[in-house]
């Protein structure tokens, strides 16, 4: 076993020993899941909660890419969640019915994806130029925004085509026909195509976008960007492109976790809940708490977070008080350059640890 | 009429705004950092007087100062634990702590008071103004709010101007370094701008729950948030814009929801704050920082 593990080390790059780490984890976790499926052993409770998991997973490794390898800060994610969220369900309510299911969820996954990227390259047009805090407010607005017109938003279908109105049902001059989207009411009937593998297939993808992109030529331009704009132009960056298309990758990949989302419900709503700034931010808590720019971090964080209140369900009213305790707490363990200094000398004292470190070194 | 009703309520939302955008405007300025909590402060300030005036049946004004006390060791003792040890770190850290501490107010509040919103009495004791044979009327507590916003700008701007902290608090957010060595306690002059903000915070509250009458655990979140696009509105760092930036905000709101559409106000007021941004990317009255290589 030993021996293998050398030849391993020597044989791949450091690179490919962390992504396969990461991909392992993800499958491992799935057939886990799966194993204990079958036994019957899961209780509903956790069982509704593998879909939103896969959710919470992409959007923190997709929000990554824009907090870590960007070094944007952004506060308007849950924004392009809605878009993918209603493009793709608006999608999939038009066309039941007229193609196989798997056909259709798949296009809608791509629908989805691709106005949420167009989104965010339209909002990354004007959002990119500004910098730091300045840059964080206006896409915080920009998702307050999105989420506001999609709950003014009606759209209707008769036989004379699409009726769109930002009032209510009454001024679409409906004659006969549904009404799709119906304001804050939202859209209902969407198809419930998403299920466990689904959302692990689909996090894996993410992830080998992700990871791909980080470790290929873009991802480096893009990094060194984040690291130092003015040197990064003075050696030929176009900074504008690459900033633009982490961005709208980003957007993009959110957008995937709403369509994934959006065909998990019977009913879709923009909330504050599900898509205001609320729900942005704790994407952002799974990103620092998994560390910025750490993409395995981010997958670990968004399952232990997620899990963490319905794990303490048993303390009832307690639960989000200690889900926010231990969040300062771990913050301060994790950040305060004190207590990150007595973190490291308790763990020199661990033989294993110590020994493992020098042998790195 | 209906026109100038509408810009006075407008202002006077405004000035609320203004009060807490105050708040973020000074901690950031000296902390740089966003303290998400701000909002939730104002949501413990609220409550402090709820208690005080239901349960103990104070007069409302020895609740308010109660409040404004609450809140001012609320504000220094999170400095304390929370963000002090985090100082000099990565400001996205800070940031996911004060999201922290304004989750575990929130919890604390929703434990004491539960989720139900409480019917809030007013603090403001003053009679309606009537103007032009009736035609207009100004409420007591649109009257109290205007004036208190002005004379909080006035008061903080010759603190900051005149006084030896004042002066300390500029020379901390100017550069935290250069003041140490100047022999300015750095730590107390952070401490006491959470102290003013915080203080401030307390008089938003009572303010907006009288013009406002409900009181929930999450009262604060979205107000909060309104306050910090006002300052980033009127230039952040900035006291005067901070003024500005609240007043612009709370007109645009009301008059957008008057004339326009209830449910897009919200978006209105983001799509104006995107537009400012766009036009002077440091707010109105920011300052440009020219860059260096």
């Amino acid at each position: 076993m030993k021996k293998f593990i050398a030849a391993y080390r020597n044989r791949f790059s450091k690179t490919t020993r962390q992504n396969t780490l990461t991909f392992g984890m993800v499958i491992f976790a799935y057939l886990f899941v799966e194993a204990v499926l079958r036994t019957g052993n899961m209780s509903s409770l956790l069982q509704g909660l593998l879909v939103p998991l896969c959710i919470y997973a992409i959007l923190a490794v997709s929000l990554n890419l824009t907090v870590g390898i960007l070094g944007e800060l952004s506060l308007g994610h849950a924004g392009f969640m809605c878009v993918g969220a209603f493009t793709g369900s608006f999608f999939s309510v038009c066309t039941a019915g007229t193609m196989p299911n798997l056909l259709r969820f798949i296009i809608a996954l791509l629908i989805g994806t691709l106005s949420a990227a167009f989104f965010g390259f339209i909002i990354g047009i004007p959002v990119l130029r500004l910098q730091g805090d300045y840059l964080a407010i206006v896409t915080l607005a920009f998702g307050e925004i999105i989420k506001n017109l999609v709950n003014v938003l009606y759209i209707g279908r008769d036989e004379s085509g699409f009726h769109f109105s930002l009032k209510d049902t009454m001024s679409l001059n409906m004659n006969g026909g549904e009404v799709i989207v119906n304001g804050p009411q939202g859209i209902s009937g969407t198809p419930k195509d998403s299920n466990f593998t689904i959302g692990i297939i689909l996090l894996i993808i993410t992830l080998i976008i992700v990871l791909n992109l980080i470790h290929s030529r873009t991802g480096r331009a893009v990094m060194a960007i984040r690291d130092n704009r003015i040197a990064a132009e003075s050696v030929g960056i176009n900074i504008t492109k690459y900033k633009l298309l982490a961005f709208s990758i980003s957007a993009g990949l959110a957008g995937l976790a709403g369509v994934i989302y959006a065909h998990n419900l019977a009913t879709l709503t923009a909330l504050p809940k599900n898509f205001g700034y609320n729900m942005s931010i704790i994407i952002l808590v799974f990103v620092v708490l998994g560390g910025i720019g750490n993409i395995r971090g981010s997958v670990i964080a968004a399952v232990v977070l997620t899990l963490l209140p319905e794990l303490l369900r048993g303390l009832n009213d307690y639960r989000m008080l200690i889900y926010s305790i231990v969040l300062i707490v771990m913050m301060l363990i994790n950040w305060s350059p004190k207590l990150v200094m007595y973190k490291e000398v308790l763990l020199n004292k661990i033989p294993f640890i110590a020994k493992r470190r020098k042998e790195e070194e | 009429m209906s026109f100038i009703s509408y810009l006075i309520n407008g202002i006077s939302l405004g000035s609320v705004y203004a009060i807490i955008a105050l708040g973020y405007t000074m901690v950031y300025g000296i902390a740089k950092m966003l303290n998400f909590a701000h909002g939730d402060v104002i949501m413990v300030g609220a409550f402090t007087i709820f208690t005080a005036m239901g349960q103990a049946n104070l007069p409302p004004a020895v609740a308010v100062l109660i409040s404004i006390v609450v809140c001012t060791v609320l504000g220094v003792v999170i400095e304390r634990i929370a963000y002090r040890p985090l100082r000099g770190t990565a400001p996205l850290a800070v940031l996911i702590t004060a999201i922290g501490v304004s989750y575990f107010l929130q919890n604390v509040a929703l434990l004491r008071f539960g989720a139900n919103s409480k019917s809030f009495t007013s603090v403001v004791g003053v009679k309606p103004l009537s103007l032009a044979n009736g035609e207009l009327i100004i409420t007591g507590e649109t009257l109290v709010t205007i004036i208190s916003g002005v004379v909080i700008v006035i008061v903080l701007t010759l603190f900051v101007r005149k006084t030896k902290p004042g002066q300390a608090m500029l020379a901390v957010s100017e550069d935290k370094d250069a003041a140490k060595l100047m022999g300015v306690n750095v730590n107390g002059t952070i401490a006491l701008t959470f102290a003013i903000g915080s203080a401030l915070a307390a008089i938003a509250g009572a303010l907006l729950c009288s013009a406002y009458p409900s009181l929930s655990p999450y009262t604060g979140s979205m107000p909060g948030i309104k306050g910090f696009v006002a300052a980033v509105f009127g230039g952040i760092g900035s006291i005067p814009g901070a003024m500005i930036g609240g007043i612009l905000l709370g007109v645009i709101e009301i008059l957008s929801k008057a004339y326009i559409s209830s449910q897009l106000a919200d978006a209105i007021v983001f799509a104006v704050l995107i537009i400012v941004l766009l036009v002077k990317p440091t707010g109105i009255l920011g300052r440009n920082i020219n860059e260096k290589v």
